[in-house]
């Protein structure tokens, strides 16, 4: 038997050390990939959180936009809240979801926080979230003027999340 | 190929356990009952750590459960109901992974290495008619030999395991 | 002096020394083997001994701080609480990483100064090459403890006044029994490992060799047995949904060492009696060993998710990677470099038992390398950008199941077949009524039980009861017909026979379960009843208990068959006061040919709860069958023929380049 068959063992245990190499460096390994990369947004029918009027994925279309799912109940949100402040001051198109939520809570917190959004998407029983493969807010989906979803972050958002973010926002122009 | 991955698939799955909460989700047969638990099973919870529908409390878990059974309501088949669930969120909630081009070694690997072990096993069985040396040692010597007979005569009265495994 | 004060300094320092101690037993005997001089190789034992003295010293410090509460340990304000029971206070020491970290290497000490004890019969080179290899195992993980993972760390000046309690999951007799049992095995495996790489170093790589290893593998092998079994079987009470086996990354960790040991401690057989496959008798017991590590790698460097990952750090996942690159590259290298390429001599039939072995080996080896192949593809696919799936019970079944009925269908023959040479026909001719007998019975199975066909139920059924019946028969046969014969057939033929009982035993119990189960989920008030599963459940009241660190909602079930009642059940769900977490306490009735699961679901409205209610055939039979292995395994460990000193071994050795081939 030919000695470098003997060597085989030994190599496929190099591959599967860089596979782990690779993997232990990786951050973030709980996020899942959006399947809605390059889709339209997905059709729905509710109501404005702040003035009740009816909205659809057609209220959405114009410019490009932040669609940012968040939560009274949600901590994550409340931290990131202030720096979607800032991002709705530097002229920034903010839409919100306000998901599996009540109505009366999230106007009063809007009220106390401030609120950078152009109008929220009220989903209380998260019909919305699921279509939009929604599994823990905060999340924020890019989107531009034609409805097409362009990239999905999970988590908060904030200068450094942004920082990676915002080249792709601008080339949604 | 599809019917035959289809058919292993049924012939190995047992029966599936209930689900959390699953007086909630009545059914008027128990065929249907058993489908909805085998989806349950099937499809994992998008955000805990590794568990199936059947089994998590969380949130999302619970509103994905609850549209599985509006959507068996409506008359949608097994496909259909995974379908809908990966669009939303991804092949990650299978947990049957699906048959593509990349996972074609995941499926097939395991008869790959069947065949390519029995291949293995065929070609080093020692031939009958060749004659090899042992392990890294040439042939005896004479007087190696003869201590080998010495050897083999006072180990004898031990070696009474002709039987034994 | 306070005890309680310098307790864990002790401990920490116990390590140290330990770790010095394990450092020389790498050196220095291999200097004596290099240098051939005796005397150095004599210092192994000692060494070995000290190192396993210190480690115990240091896991008694280590228990000693849990037991008098000193949450100035950090480890220990993490993992206790005063209101902790006294039991789960020492099994708090294993309940998370740093303290098992600490219970594995003492765990390798002690399998180190059991070689050391139990080592009279093998010459000296060998004793002090095995010592030698698992001294520098030690050096490694005793090392990567005390840097990242150091148990005695301490919150000086200001140490809580409580601790964060045992996680609630834990608190309980599985814990106590599961790890230390599971992590025996792991560690076990470095012997048959140094055993490997003793004979690879020495360039002698013989019958005697085999003969060597085996007790040690087996006893290594009932130990990962039990403590698999112990995990299914904690986890199917504990968690409260009657599930037994996930195919969870963590499980499979264990199973994978498992499957190849099984192919291990056969192929040493056939080493051992006919010199034969020497080469690939190495190689796997490189690759049992290397499994394990791999194993301790994934649970410990979170590069996979799961519910039983203990938590996650990419420094102690670097660390750990190294010391597999080193233990697996290094073990695979001197393989590469020095394995024999010339095969052996000894010619063997078509149907003989050397090729119902290496059938054996086949089956386990694929089996082997599917888990591994469906725990690591998510994986794959992932860091090759290619997103992100999941391989889940579905396909591990799909895979493993086929070969396990393969697997069986070759015990009932292999075990009977013949060394060398063997017949077809004789085989069939002793085994045909046999065959067809467990055939009936499996058809017969599902119509008897249900009425109907089935055909996974039929498969399994067969191959299960095929299994113990040829077994049985040819035990029988051995024994010409008398009882009083049976224990004279010797430890290691009847320790095989009742091993492979016992996985006929589980394969009747995993079909039977699979595919009978029965469940409801039902809501229920007090004073209502439900009709399920050939019985009668009623709720007779709801109330509240005060545990000792835990507030609990119990509520209290008779289940009557038919008239008789045949237990009351008292289910709970508890709160558990310091973390606030929810548990759900099953409670279970148990028979040999049932059990009946009882568990409370979500509270509902007016005092109501939904009720889960399972009836589980023959789910005591899938545990039952790892207790008939282990005991299989046990006898044939202690067969006279291991026991025996060998004078003949002994002046043997004096003569380098005599050969040594055994005929028996």
């Amino acid at each position: 038997m030919n000695r470098a068959l003997l060597f085989i063992p030994l190599a496929v245990f190099f591959a599967m050390g860089v596979l782990f190499w690779i993997g232990i460096g990786k951050e973030n390994k709980d996020v899942l990939p959006s399947p809605l990369i390059g889709k339209p947004f997905p059709e729905f029918a509710a109501q404005a959180l702040e003035s009740g009027t009816g909205v659809s994925a057609d209220s959405l279309l114009g410019q490009p936009m932040l669609v940012n799912v968040w939560a009274t109940w949600c901590p994550t949100c409340k931290a990131e809240h202030a720096f979607l402040n800032t991002l709705a001051e530097q002229g920034i198109r903010i839409i919100g979801i306000n998901y599996k939520d009540d109505d009366f809570k999230a106007k009063q917190w809007l009220t106390a926080y401030g609120n950078p959004y152009e109008f929220n998407v009220s989903d209380p029983e998260g019909k919305l979230g699921l279509d939009l493969g929604v599994y823990g807010a905060p999340e924020t989906f890019l989107v531009d003027g034609d409805g097409i979803i362009r990239a999905k972050h999970v988590g908060d958002l904030n200068p450094r999340v942004w920082e990676k973010l915002k080249p792709q926002f601008d080339a949604m122009q | 190929m599809k019917s035959l991955l289809l058919l292993s698939w049924l012939l190995f799955s047992g029966a599936a356990l209930a689900v959390v909460e699953g007086h909630k989700y009545p059914f008027d047969n128990q065929h249907d009952t058993e489908r909805f638990n085998q989806l349950a099973e099937d499809l994992r919870c998008p955000k805990c750590q590794n568990q199936n529908l059947a089994d998590s409390n969380a949130p999302v878990a619970r509103d994905m459960r609850d549209k599985v059974y509006e959507l068996m309501q409506q008359g949608k088949s097994d496909d259909e109901v995974v379908g809908y669930m990966v669009d939303r969120y991804g092949d990650f909630v299978r947990y049957k992974p699906p048959m593509r081009l990349e996972t074609f070694l995941l499926w097939f690997g395991p008869l790959i290495l069947f065949a390519l072990g029995l291949v293995l096993l065929i070609a080093v069985r020692p031939k009958s008619t060749q004659r090899q040396t042992a392990t890294g040692s040439e042939p005896l010597t004479a007087d190696e030999q003869a201590k080998l007979e010495r050897l083999k005569a006072a180990a004898k009265p031990s070696s009474e395991e002709s039987q034994k495994s | 002096m306070n005890l309680q004060a310098i307790a864990p300094e002790f401990g920490q320092l116990a390590l140290i020394l330990a770790l010095v101690l394990a450092a020389f037993q790498s050196i220095v005997p291999l200097v004596g083997v290099r240098a051939r001089r005796e005397w150095l190789m004599a210092y192994a034992r000692p060494l070995a001994t000290g190192q396993a003295v210190f480690l115990l010293v240091s896991l008694a410090a280590l228990t000693y701080s849990f037991l008098v509460d000193d949450f100035s340990v950090a480890y220990v304000a993490a993992n206790s609480n005063t209101a902790l029971p006294t039991p789960y206070k020492v099994s708090a020491v294993w309940g998370a990483h740093e303290g098992s970290l600490l219970l594995w290497v003492a765990m390798l000490g002690c399998w180190g100064l059991a070689v050391a004890w139990f080592s009279s019969s093998l010459p000296l080179t060998m004793v002090a090459r095995v010592l030698s290899i698992m001294g520098m195992i030690s050096v490694g993980f005793i090392l990567f403890t005390l840097e990242t993972s150091n148990p005695f760390e301490r919150i000086l000046p200001s140490a809580p006044a409580e601790g964060a309690d045992l996680n609630p999951l834990l608190q309980d007799f599985g814990l106590i029994v599961h790890p230390p049992t599971l992590y025996m095995g792991y560690v076990g495996l470095s012997v048959a490992f140094a055993f490997a790489l003793a004979a690879l170093m020495g360039g002698r790589l013989d019958a005697a060799w085999a003969r060597w290893s085996r007790p040690w593998t087996v006893a290594a092998w009932i130990f990962l047995t039990l403590g698999i079994a112990l995990g299914s079987w904690w986890a199917y009470y504990e968690l409260g949904w009657g599930g037994w086996w996930f195919w969870d990354p963590v499980e499979n960790a264990s199973l994978m060492p498992w499957l190849v040991a099984t192919a291990l401690i056969h192929s040493l057989a056939v080493t051992e009696k006919r010199g034969l496959f020497k080469s690939w008798t190495v190689l796997l017991a490189i690759f049992a060993f290397s499994l394990s590590l791999l194993g301790t790698f994934l649970v410990r460097s979170g590069v996979l998710t799961s519910v039983h990952a203990f938590a996650s750090d990419p420094e102690r996942g670097v660390f750990i990677l190294a010391l597999l690159g080193i233990c697996v590259g290094g073990s695979l290298l001197l393989y590469a470099l020095k394995a024999p390429t010339v095969a052996s001599v000894g010619r063997y039939d078509w149907v003989s038992r050397e090729s119902a072995l290496l059938a054996n080996n086949l089956v386990l080896m694929v089996a082997a390398l599917a888990v591994l192949l469906g725990t690591l593809y998510p994986l794959v696919i992932d860091f090759l950008g290619m997103g992100k799936i999941s391989v889940g019970a579905a396909w591990f079944n799909t895979m493993f199941v086929p070969l396990s009925v393969l697997l069986s269908l070759l015990i009932g023959m292999g075990a009977i077949s013949r060394w060398k040479s063997d017949r077809i026909e004789r085989i069939r001719k002793e085994l045909m009524a046999v065959f067809i007998a467990s055939l009936l019975l499996g058809f017969a199975t599902p119509i008897i039980k249900a009425s109907e066909m089935n055909w996974q139920v039929v498969m399994g059924m067969t191959v299960g009861i095929w299994v113990i019946a040829a077994s049985l028969w040819d035990m029988w046969k051995k024994a010409r017909g008398q009882l009083s014969r049976v224990p004279k057939l010797g430890l290691s033929y009847l320790g095989m026979i009742i091993a492979h009982i016992g996985v006929g035993i589980s394969v009747i119990g995993v079909t039977m379960v699979a595919n009978y189960s029965l469940e409801k989920s039902v809501r229920m008030a007090p004073g209502e009843s439900a009709e399920f599963g050939g019985y009668r459940f009623e709720f007779v009241e709801a109330g509240h208990i005060e545990g000792p660190n835990y507030t609990s909602e119990a509520t209290r079930f008779n289940v009557y068959d038919g008239d008789r009642l045949i237990d009351v059940m008292t289910p709970e769900k508890r709160r558990y006061t310091a973390r606030g977490t929810v548990m759900t306490e099953a409670e279970i009735d148990v028979t040999l040919l049932r059990d009946v699961y009882v568990s409370m679901g979500e509270p509902l409205e007016n005092g109501a709860w939904g009720m889960r209610l399972q009836v589980k055939p023959f789910m005591r039979w899938v545990w039952l069958g790892s207790l008939f292995m282990s005991l299989g395994g046990l006898l044939a460990m202690l067969d006279k023929r291991y026991r025996r000193k060998q004078t003949v071994a002994k002046t043997a050795n004096q003569q380098p380049g005599a050969m040594k081939e055994q005929t028996v």
